[in-house]
């Protein structure tokens, strides 16, 4: 077990060591094989209206003469260790973990990125309860009453909750809900309040968010856990537990939900930890300050520390996610603990 | 009182292809102390019985017919939550793969525990220690230790143990096992059928065993009854079974049977064909297709259904063959076979 957890963590660094190198390599080395030099890539960090020498004085600041192994040491070791800025008239401290400067305000990426955490957070964490109450309570009923009226209707409600995009189901629960026709539940000042300042009116400004999200995510899970009761209540072990004398209840419950849970826990943690870097949609359609409206921001104004910054911090989320998932593995499913 | 009794038990599944008649008119008795084996091709409609007995069969709009009475009980008209009551109990199964019976993801205890307490109303504590007494019972070293072991960590001798520990948590009247040993190795297979054959005479259980495995219940069984196509073909003591055969098909499954002190070069005698098809029954007696006595009845196999008549004290013979035929056949032409070595 010790070992095993120990080697999904060494894993779990070296995948995160080798987004690391992607994203690098996308933002540095593709442009160079394009044909960008140092100065080109400087040009967007001094701003349009500096002249080619304080192009290349920026340029030589930044490093970029070096080696791009070099440069990519110097980006590592800016999120390990943190950096120095060497701005000219001083040395500006960047602490780990140090993604650079935004182009735009000028602040630091990462205080600016743990800002947005916590909407992201409670957008993912509460929709994902919704989505998992939802979506397994209707897969069970849907397989127990196969082929019934509730089967059938749920079953295409979760066709079209897979198929109908967030903008959609975003735009259209803004309309119904939020224009106060027929009735108004959005959020007072129209954005996110955090939960330890007022947790009412939290749950108020997000409940429409939660819902579109939980939607689309509910779809899914409805049919994946369809498809697994209908597997697990043809088991052997299910006619076993009957055999006992167990209430259906119970025989449901406690052995054959139990039985198809393991391939929705796996899921729930890969969504979750996606959903943890940036609901992008769900937060662009309602203006949440998440990471997702984050990262939309930076890509549309160019600012390429935020853009690093946020999918280095989106990655991380989902490399941990799949860590949780893998060792709840173990705990689920006691046969994972021999191999 | 008898203690089970089935009459012209009928369990019918309509599929989109026609009415599967799994059981079909399927009577028998059995007492406390006593064994019954059932014997049978795959299909034959042994294992729906049994399940249907438990009132296990509803894997759909199944319909059953006919009576079963348990103890003075009569079980087919009885409302499901009291026969709910009466599984693990009064009546208890033993499943044929172990592995695949138990769940995977709670330990055996953990298992023996929740059925013995579905049926007592007694703490974790006194379940478990129960639990462990039980494992001990039925064999299996360091049970104290044992119980809090997943089935995957059980070998396949050792799961069944756990199995049939599990089936007698509740001190059962009836236990109806099926195919017990079908997926263990010969060597356990004995050790399985001596554990069955002492924990019945303690506890005075009345046993069904189910198994297409004559040598399985020539070993344990009191009476024997044969089953094709859901129905009884013969039925009577295991004497009459394995020394007074009547009906072809019994010959067939004697004559398939691996025996030691059969001459090595000899071939085993399988029977021609294969199981009918339980929607599409063949006309006349279900078995007629692969029977090689079939032109001594005179046309009637194709046309007619055989009765299960009464041959002699007892032993009931569902063919068309005059009996005398059937006692000439067994004596001259099928048994010099089977003994020669």
């Amino acid at each position: 077990m010790v070992t095993y957890i120990i080697r999904r963590l060494i894993w779990a660094a070296a995948m995160l060591t080798i987004v690391s190198i992607v994203t690098f390599a996308i933002f540095f080395l593709v442009p160079r094989l394009a044909g960008a030099t140092p100065e080109s890539l400087a040009t967007r960090y001094v701003g349009r209206t500096a002249n080619a020498e304080q192009v290349k004085i920026a340029a030589e600041k930044l490093g970029f003469y070096d080696p791009l192994v070099v440069q990519y040491g110097r980006f590592a070791k800016g999120i390990v260790a943190g950096s120095e800025y060497d701005y000219g008239p001083g040395v500006e401290q960047c602490p780990a973990p140090c993604f650079g400067y935004s182009f735009l305000t000028r602040l630091p990426v990462w205080p600016d990125l743990l800002d947005r955490v916590p909407v992201t957070m409670s957008l993912a964490l509460g929709a994902a309860v919704i989505w998992v109450l939802a979506g397994v309570a209707t897969g069970v009923v849907s397989a127990l009453r196969r082929g019934s009226f509730f089967d059938r209707a749920a079953m295409t409600v979760a066709l079209g909750g897979v198929s109908l995009p967030i903008f959609f189901t975003g735009m259209a629960s803004l309309v119904v809900f939020s224009y106060g026709y027929p009735f108004e539940i959005t959020a007072p000042g129209g954005s996110f309040t955090p939960f330890f300042e007022n947790p009412v009116d939290w749950a108020y400004s997000l409940i429409l968010p939660w819902i579109t999200l939980a939607f689309l995510y509910a779809a899914g899970y409805a049919r994946l856990t369809r498809a697994g009761m209908l597997e697990t209540m043809n088991e052997d072990y299910i006619r076993t537990a009957r055999a006992k004398g167990l209430a259906e209840r119970t025989v449901v419950l406690k052995h054959g939900l139990r039985g198809a849970l393991t391939p929705i826990l796996t899921i729930f943690g890969l969504d979750v930890g996606l959903l943890l870097g940036g609901a992008v949609l769900t937060e662009s359609t309602y203006s949440l300050p998440g990471m997702g409206k984050y990262a939309i921001d930076a890509i549309n104004s160019q600012d390429l520390p935020k853009v690093m910054g946020v999918v280095l911090f989106a990655a991380f989320f989902v490399v941990v996610a799949n860590l949780i998932v893998d060792l709840l593995y173990a705990v689920v499913d006691p046969r994972v603990r021999l191999s | 009182m008898t203690f089970l009794e089935l009459k012209d038990l009928r369990i019918h599944f309509p599929t989109d292809d026609g009415l599967v008649k799994s059981v079909d008119g399927l009577s028998y008795s059995l007492e406390r102390g006593k064994t019954l084996g059932i014997v049978g091709e795959s299909g034959s409609g042994k294992s729906v019985t049994s399940l249907g007995i438990l009132g296990l069969h509803k894997g759909g709009p199944a319909k059953i017919s006919g009576e079963i009475w348990l103890d003075g009980e009569e079980l087919v008209s009885a409302s499901a939550e009291h026969v709910r009551t009466l599984r693990g109990k009064k009546m208890a199964m033993i499943f044929q793969d172990p592995l695949s019976a138990m769940h995977p993801f709670y330990t055996v205890g953990a298992q023996i525990i929740e059925a013995y307490r579905i049926h007592h109303n007694v703490s974790k504590k006194v379940a478990r220690k129960h639990a462990i007494d039980m494992l001990d019972r039925v064999g299996i070293p360091q049970p104290d230790r044992r119980v809090d072991s997943y089935p995957h960590e059980f070998s396949g001798g050792m799961r069944q143990r756990a199995m049939i520990a599990m089936a007698l948590s509740c001190d059962p009247e009836l236990l109806i096992a099926d195919e017990p040993t079908t997926a263990l190795d010969v060597t356990v297979q004995a050790q399985i059928l001596d554990l069955m054959r002492d924990l019945q005479r303690d506890f005075n259980a009345a046993l069904i065993i189910i198994t297409h495995d004559l040598g399985v219940v020539a070993e344990l069984s009191d009476d024997i009854l044969v089953m094709y196509a859901g129905k009884a073909i013969e039925y009577g003591t295991a004497e009459d079974i394995f020394e007074r055969p009547e009906h072809p098909y019994t010959w067939g499954l004697l004559g398939s049977m691996p025996r030691l002190d059969r001459e090595r070069t000899e071939r085993l005698v399988p029977i021609k064909g294969t199981p009918p098809s339980l929607i599409n029954v063949p006309q006349g007696c279900a078995f007629h297709p692969r029977c090689a006595y079939e032109d001594r009845t005179g046309g009637k196999s194709t046309t007619e259904v055989p009765a299960l008549l009464e041959s002699e004290g007892g032993h009931l013979v569902r063919c068309h063959l005059p009996r005398d035929v059937r006692r000439a056949v067994w004596e001259n032409e099928i048994k010099p076979n089977l003994e020669a070595s």
